[in-house]
């Protein structure tokens, strides 16, 4: 029963941060249905922002919680600015043309931040310094569950939570609901289009960025190519339950991290990404539109 | 925006102030380096200050190109019309120009093995690989339109046939060409059937995720593939009989690989001409009307696919026989993303435009040893500047032109 | 008289949308028939479903081909219905733009030849002489809807009304007994509007081939049909003569309004 109760606590973690990261993913897409291939980069770029600065900042002297406070913030402040000119280099220009096109800038986008990183900094894992703090009441259930996963599950929870209460209630929240929906009447009421794409590119970055820093503390060690890795299976969640779909996203992330942790801790652990991209497949094949998505009819 | 309002002082500030914005962007991770374990910070400020003269730089040809390369709905005839009196192309018609070129094309290929060393034999016969991947590829993203990001699966699957045929039953190079082809075609089928009906992207991301899981299962299987080690002493081809050198088996290959290619050429420019190749273009152009003209979505879908992998078999066999080495790590995604950028840059559907930017896009790295640690960086680059700046490729395609005789009234050209 | 078309209930919900409405349509050889309704009635949806793109929620489709049984199409490919001799174009042009004119002419001939990829390879006498037929047979209809001089031009540069007279060609390039028109006329000036009366009815007397359209402009479809059908929120409301629509009070009130007088 333990072990049960770790799979599903540690599969609960992978699926918050999946959800974080597929959140971008669904967003963007129901606004400009392109697959944002050069996600899983911004939140790569968000973990390798926050290590540099908490190791700055720690060789400075600041303790523990400033560390984190300030390694965050910088942390999602990038993220922001490489999503909102990610999409103005390689997206934006390309509003207008086929859809294949945005989605093969994407991938050149995905490269050139892996190399990017893999020559400005290293290509070896480097070590992630531990910065969400102990809790020492959880010290006796420490083998079913780590204090920094109770971090990473109540922060993607508050995320979610403003989140939707953005989505809901705010004024760019009801123009992105509203170019979701239809993005030339949108635009032809009056909304700023444009700025709505980069709001959302934005939200999505900071909320990978979340997520980067998050899951590099927890495992303790990044390299350039963890951004490729998590797109792809956050985009597997996001497309799980529905891509565009919001709640979809949750649920698409959650199933996939607990699918993910039970197979490898009863089957196998060195297939555990090739569950993830067989279930990919599978999804797509058998139900593209997803667990919340609604299948819509073609216009002709 | 003309040439000269490109520096008026507001274009400048304009161009400081996205110098600035991308030092900014660029800080922590260009400018710093830390090292955890001895705890010491390395700035490199003159990293900086390289991104902040090229962005400053760069910058201006990137928005005068915006605001005139692209063509709006209207130039697009006169750019097709100036297309098609371009110098290149009337003079790719001339006949002693034809001639001279081939002559000159046959002679270079021909002597190229005994005028240079065999190390650049090899690049040659690698690059040549790669002429036949991209032209394989062509087929399947750019005739059929299909984006296929799993390419490289095919390519493992034609090598690993030959290895593990060789390993265990022997069967030599000559056999394994064929089945190894045969082999990723019927992957190819099996992949297809029932992917293809998927929409575009969702398309790419599932070939994407089949080869990973290809990869993936031949680094984790190692009672089938012997996993990361790989499978070594694969031989090179060779005639009955005759024992080879290293230097002539590698020019051997080399011409192996000149008459694949070749023979590649010759498919693909026939069936790009052919009932079939027609219905691929439509395919890509608008599927609804094609369905409405009576041609088999799936069908011919399946047969882009099968016949894509057909060619990512082979090359994978000819992979296999130049190295004699594989193993899982030469099948990864970015070996797929080598090859999008070749059809990319070439401009897909143009069979010469894939061969010039395969040999581009495979020699300079090479050549250029300066340049091969930024390989993967330029490739990305590319993909997103071909994109946004010439999404037709280096080359565009044109259409076959039918002559008639007897015309009632002569074919007009329209602006 | 046979009818080479006829729907018997046929019905398309979208959700809780009834776009089609049972409606019973039947087309017989050699007839004109034009499908009237103002926009949103179904009539595009109809078509849709007639010719595979949808897939009916209920009722049938029977299509009989000169000669032959009647057989029930729901449910097939749209592939598999223009193979019967079905065939259509769309009311917002559906060429493809990069081909040439010729080539768009050609891909109509795929679902009537045979070559495959060995004999694309390896050229064979049989690929041979398909490809010259199909070339020949293609650049006759060019002529015929008078697009003979823009042979090897790209079809994204062809002026609006000859992008509706190659699709046509195109359409007529699958050998159909029966032609459906979306709009064949919208965007046209009136002399376009009168060459295209003219091809239509040519198209008819000549080739023999039954028509069906969806057409707005109330001249050339009093001019040319033999038969009208008039739908409103996806039911059929009138069918009759060009005379009897006319004077269809129903039709008047629904549909025709002020134009009645025209």
């Amino acid at each position: 029963m333990d072990y049960f109760l770790e799979l599903f606590l540690g599969g609960l973690t992978r699926g918050s941060i999946y959800a974080l990261i597929a959140l971008g993913y669904t967003m963007v897409y129901g606004i400009i249905e392109l697959i944002n291939f050069a996600h899983g980069e911004i939140y790569m770029i968000g973990a390798f922002t926050a290590l540099i600065a908490a190791s700055v900042l720690a060789i400075m002297g600041f303790g523990p919680v400033p560390i984190l406070f300030l390694a965050m913030l910088l942390a999602i402040l990038y993220s922001c600015a490489y999503g909102y000119t990610l999409e103005k280099i390689a997206y934006k220009p390309l509003r207008h043309s086929n859809r294949l096109a945005p989605l093969i800038s994407a991938i050149g986008m995905s490269i050139f931040f892996q190399n990017y990183v893999l020559l400005a900094q290293t290509s070896d894992f480097l070590p992630f310094p531990s910065l969400l703090p102990e809790v020492p009441f959880l010290e006796p259930y420490a083998y079913i569950i780590r204090s920094s996963e109770i971090f990473i599950i109540l922060t993607t929870l508050v995320v979610m939570v403003l989140l939707s209460l953005l989505i809901r209630f705010t004024r760019i929240g009801k123009a992105m609901r509203a170019t979701a929906q239809d993005r030339t009447m949108a635009m032809l009421l009056g909304v700023d289009v444009n700025r709505v794409i980069s709001v959302t590119f934005v939200i999505g970055s900071a909320m990978a960025a979340i997520g980067g820093v998050l899951i590099a503390s927890h495992i303790g060690q990044i390299n350039f190519y963890i951004g490729f890795i998590a797109g792809i299976k956050a985009f597997t969640a996001a497309v799980l339950g529905g891509i565009g779909s919001i709640p979809g996203a949750v649920l698409g992330s959650l199933v996939l991290g607990w699918t993910e942790s039970f197979a490898t801790g009863y089957i196998s652990s060195d297939y555990e990404d090739v569950f993830a991209f067989g279930f990919l497949v599978l999804i797509l094949i058998f139900r593209p539109a997803g667990l919340l998505g609604k299948t819509a009819a073609q216009k002709v | 925006m003309t040439m000269r309002k490109l520096f008026t002082l507001d274009e400048i500030k304009k161009s400081l102030l996205v110098a600035l914005w991308f030092m900014v962007l660029t800080f922590p991770i260009l400018a710093v380096r830390v090292n955890p374990i001895y705890k010491v910070v390395e700035w490199r400020w003159h990293n900086l200050l390289m991104v902040g003269i090229g962005a400053f730089l760069l910058s201006f040809p990137w928005r005068y190109f915006q605001g005139h390369g692209k063509p709006p709905e209207k130039s697009a005839a006169a750019e097709n019309q100036a297309l098609k009196n371009s110098k290149i192309l009337l003079w790719r018609r001339h006949p002693w120009v034809r001639l001279c070129a081939v002559v000159l094309a046959t002679g270079l290929v021909l002597s190229f093995p005994f005028l240079f060393s065999s190390y650049q034999v090899n690049i040659m016969t690698t690059a040549l690989i790669y002429v036949v991947l991209g032209l394989g590829l062509n087929i399947v993203v750019g005739l059929a339109g299909l984006l296929d990001l799993g390419y490289v699966a095919f390519y493992a699957v034609g090598a690993y046939s030959y290895a593990l045929l060789h390993l265990h039953f022997g069967l030599s190079f000559w056999l394994c060409l064929p089945i190894g082809a045969g082999l990723a075609a019927l992957f190819g089928i099996l992949l297809g059937f029932p992917v293809l009906r998927l929409r575009g992207d969702y398309l790419a991301i599932v070939t994407l995720g089949f080869g990973e899981i290809i990869r993936l299962v031949l680094e984790n299987w190692n009672e089938f593939s012997q996993g990361p080690s790989g499978i070594s002493n694969i031989p090179r081809p060779g005639l009955p009989g005759i024992e080879m050198s290293l230097n002539a088996s590698s020019i051997f290959l080399y011409f192996l690989m000149i008459a694949l290619t070749l023979f590649t050429i010759l498919v693909v420019s026939r069936l790009r001409d052919s009932r079939i190749g027609r219905a691929w273009l439509a395919l890509r152009e608008d599927e609804i009307a094609c369905q409405a003209m009576g041609i088999d979505k799936t069908r011919t879908k399946l047969t882009a696919f099968a016949l894509g992998a057909t060619w990512a078999g082979m090359g994978g066999v000819m992979f296999a026989a130049k190295t004699t080495f594989i193993n899982p790590a030469s099948f990864t995604f970015l070996e797929s993303a080598i090859i999008l950028s070749i059809v990319v840059l070439g401009g897909m559907g143009s069979m010469l435009g894939v061969i010039l930017s395969a040999f581009i896009l495979i020699l300079v790295p090479e050549y250029l040893r300066a340049f091969s640690e930024y390989r993967m960086l330029i490739f990305g680059a590319v993909l997103v500047i071909m994109m946004v700046f010439r999404p037709q490729g280096l080359i565009s395609n044109v259409r076959h032109r039918y002559r008639f005789e007897g015309l009632k009234t002569p074919p007009e050209e329209l602006g | 008289m046979t009818a080479l078309l006829s729907t018997t209930h046929l019905t398309m919900d979208f959700g809780g949308l009834r776009a089609v409405d049972e409606v019973n349509l039947e087309v017989r050889q050699q007839e004109i028939v034009a499908l009237i309704g103002p926009n949103g009635a179904g009539k595009t949806t109809l078509f849709n479903c007639i010719t595979g793109l949808y897939r009916p929620t209920s009722g049938d489709i029977f299509v009989q081909a000169p000669g032959a049984a009647p057989k029930r199409i729901n449910g097939l490919k749209p592939n598999q219905v223009t193979a019967l001799g079905l065939a259509r174009t769309f009311q917002n042009i559906r060429l493809f733009p990069h081909m040439t004119v010729l080539e768009n002419v050609m891909i109509g001939r795929h679902c009537r030849t045979t070559s495959n990829i060995l004999g694309a390879v390896l050229k064979d006498r049989h690929t041979r002489r398909e490809e010259q037929e199909t070339v020949a047979f293609s650049y006759r209809l060019l002529e015929k809807v008078h697009l003979d001089r823009y042979v090897n031009e790209l079809a994204r540069n062809l002026p609006y009304g000859a992008q509706r007279r190659l699709e046509i060609a195109r359409a007529l390039a699958t050998e159909p007994f029966l032609l459906l028109l979306d709009e064949p006329a919208a965007g046209m000036n009136p002399l376009e509007t009168r060459e295209l009366d003219d091809l239509i009815t040519r198209i008819r007397n000549e080739m023999g081939i039954a028509i069906l359209l969806i057409e707005h402009d109330m001249k050339l479809v009093m001019n040319i049909s033999d038969r009208i059908f008039v739908m409103e929120y996806g039911k059929e409301i009138a069918v009759g003569t060009p005379l009897e629509i006319r004077s269809n009070p129903r039709v008047i009130e629904a549909y025709l309004g002020a134009d009645s007088h025209a």
